[in-house]
């Protein structure tokens, strides 16, 4: 199956980057999805780059992302998907737990 | 008086049928299995009410062959009453003539089919019920002429042991039998000693022994291998935002992923938040597999079976203490019974849909498939009858926004009624719709009535991923549908939420997100499932689970 390649660009106030250098959180099982945080000095933005089978659904990613980037206040973070048919749910859940786990290293909790 | 009028004409005209089918009785009540499409000849005659016996579990799928293998141009026009249209020869029976009419529950693979028939003018279709509510009719103005039923055994003169899987059978027997109808019965075997007696000889009229074992499904059996993190964190969400606050002690739970998951982090997260013993401690529930844990954990205290589930047998017979038990050690379970608990002996109702509308009316129809519902209707409503009170029942009622509006200044309890579902469905399908497809369903099938399974009114919480709405606070419609925006994530009913109305909700506590709720959404993984796979749910049982052949892949 062919693979889109979808590109976005948020931009919020008072954005702050994470805290890690880059981090990598999920499986590209069936229904799920994988994401790279990588920190980058994109001028305050969030670049989020996603490799998706499925398509028509650039509209629902964007709002996915676009509230997960205002929810968290990020910036200067690079994302990068790979996605194999994961729902909005799934993919919400995977970023909520990418995120909380990368504060849980960087703050030398457990894991 | 008038001395000529008969006032005993169905018992004449049973014992005419009977007379008739003579030749085919060996023994007692036993009729050879190769007799049974010639018994039935005899005893059925054209246009009787019939009943074939099988629900969501056991089915009577010998009868149910033998009956789509009369002569139509002898026995048509049919009315059948029966639970379920489950086997191909539920609907044999309507393609070769034999039967005409249908009133039933539920039907789930012959679903299409069934729509099918009724587009194509095969089929007239009386009503789709909940079982309680076609029980009670057969009491009323569908009496079954003939019932077809089944049981593990029978002794030869006409005791049958339903044993395990009592089910449907004596609610059936009830209303044929005392109303002079005819009963015919397959079992497994046929046997000198029954090991109890579920249903007396003088309610049975034709005793069978199958050529092979009935079909039962295991349709409460889910693997616990298959549930997803979303669903994990939306059974802690259910845990944290309605288990805990309402202390729910007595309820029933779906068939679904979403309940499983919360009965197999009873033992983990539910112990974790300190509810052991404040909720879950008594159920109307089949045996099902995925209670293991829990109960092995020392939450239950009682539960009482609408079916029995396959590979459940020697379990529950060595836990007498949390399910009904024969005298002689094996469960009885009764489906009507627990449908009656259901209704009015439980605070709670809690299972999954497919679609959910914006005032919040749910229904698991599709344009093309004529479903039904089973029992949820029955539980997934707030019993108006109901008059004793419960915790649960009392902080619902006292919660909900519209009471004043319609019983003024009296307090009220309410039942708790939840639908549980994520946003999407597979394959991107959206849950929270703008009409649910029930409208084109009864447009396609000329029904008078969409058919829904539970009424906007009657429905207090829905649980998504993206949080609880906590419908029975609302004050008006047009409130309860901005709760109902505010949890339904990127469909397009959700795309709709205004965020200043969702974050004055979120603050009147009518819509709870994981966070308000305080979840450690990084915790929802399968880590927190007491059991992660059939396997352990045998190991968790001691050995006594005996799970079928298909779940077995160790």
């Amino acid at each position: 199956m062919a693979l889109n390649e979808l590109q976005y660009e948020f931009k919020v106030d008072n954005p702050t980057t994470i805290l890690k250098e880059n981090y990598h959180y999920g499986v590209v099982g069936s229904g799920d999805m994988e994401v790279l945080m990588e920190k980058k000095d994109l001028g305050g933005a969030v670049k989020v780059k996603v490799v998706t089978p499925v398509s028509g659904f650039d509209k629902v990613w964007e709002r996915v992302l676009k509230k997960f980037v205002t929810e968290n206040s990020m910036g200067d973070v690079s994302l990068e998907i790979n996605d194999n048919n994961a729902t909005p749910v799934v993919v919400t859940m995977r970023l909520r737990q990418a995120l909380a786990e990368l504060v849980k290293e960087a703050e030398g909790g457990d894991k | 008086m008038d001395n000529t009028k008969v006032w005993d004409t169905l018992l004449r005209d049973t014992n005419e049928r009977k007379k008739k089918a003579e030749q085919y009785v060996k023994e007692g009540k036993i009729v050879a299995a190769e007799d049974t499409v010639a018994l039935l000849e005899a005893v059925i005659k054209s246009g009787d009410k019939v009943n074939i016996e099988g629900n969501n579990q056991k089915q009577a799928d010998f009868l149910a062959e033998c009956l789509a293998k009369v002569d139509p141009e002898k026995i048509n026009n049919l009315h059948m009453v029966q639970s379920v249209v489950a086997l191909p020869s539920h609907l044999d029976i309507f393609e070769r003539g034999i039967a005409k009419k249908l009133d039933y529950s539920f039907s789930g693979p012959q679903a299409g089919r069934l729509a099918e028939y009724v587009t194509e003018g095969k089929l007239e279709l009386g009503a789709i019920h909940t079982y309680l509510e076609l029980f009670g009719r057969y009491f009323i103005d569908l009496p079954p002429k003939v019932a077809l039923v089944v049981g593990y055994e029978a002794d030869r003169e006409g005791n049958l042991f339903t044993g395990f899987n009592t089910e449907d059978t004596p609610v059936i027997l009830e209303a044929t039998k005392f109303k002079q109808g005819i009963v015919v019965a397959q079992v497994n075997k046929i046997v000198d000693k029954l090991p109890r007696v579920d249903i007396p000889a003088d309610w049975v009229d034709y005793v069978i022994e199958a050529p092979k074992p009935f079909y039962i499904e295991p349709l409460f059996t889910r693997d616990p291998a298959l549930i997803t993190d979303t669903q994990i964190l939306m059974a802690m969400m259910a845990l944290k935002g309605i288990y805990g606050p309402y202390e729910v002690q007595t309820l029933n739970h779906g068939v679904g992923f979403f309940t499983a998951a919360i009965e197999l982090i009873l033992p983990t997260y539910g112990e974790e938040l300190g509810l052991k013993g404040k909720c879950c401690s008594y159920f109307a529930l089949n045996p099902h597999p995925t209670m293991i844990p829990a109960i092995e954990s020392g939450w239950v205290k009682n539960i009482h079976c609408f079916g029995g589930e396959l590979g459940m047998e020697e379990y529950v017979m060595a836990r007498p203490d949390l399910f009904f038990i024969g005298p002689d050690g094996n469960l009885r379970s009764n489906r009507a019974f627990s449908q009656v608990a259901g209704l009015y002996a439980c605070d709670m109702f809690i299972g999954g849909t497919l679609q959910i509308d914006k005032y919040g009316n749910s229904s698991t129809a599709t344009a093309s498939r004529i479903a039904g519902f089973g029992g949820a209707p029955n539980m997934g409503c707030d019993a108006k009858g109901r008059r004793h009170p419960s915790g649960a029942w009392l902080k619902c009622g006292a919660e909900y926004g519209e009471r004043e509006k319609l019983v003024g200044n009296m307090p009220k309890g309410k039942g708790l009624v939840v639908q549980m579902q994520e946003t999407f469905r597979e394959k991107m399908a959206p849950t929270f719709v703008e009409e649910l497809d029930a409208w084109k369903l009864a447009k396609n099938a000329n029904l008078d009535l969409p058919p829904v399974m539970i009424y906007s009114d009657d429905l207090t919480h829905i649980v998504t991923e993206e949080g609880i709405a906590y419908l029975h606070k609302c004050e008006s419609m047009e409130q309860r549908m901005s709760a109902i925006k505010a949890v339904a994530g990127y469909t397009d009913i959700g795309l709709q939420a205004d965020e200043k109305e969702t974050k004055a909700l979120r603050e009147k506590k009518i819509v709870q997100t994981p966070e308000d709720l305080e979840i450690d959404v990084t915790r929802a993984n399968r880590s927190l499932l007491a059991a992660k796979n059939i396997r352990e749910l045998v190991e968790w049982s001691g050995g006594l689970y005996n799970p079928p052949a298909k779940f077995r892949n160790w």
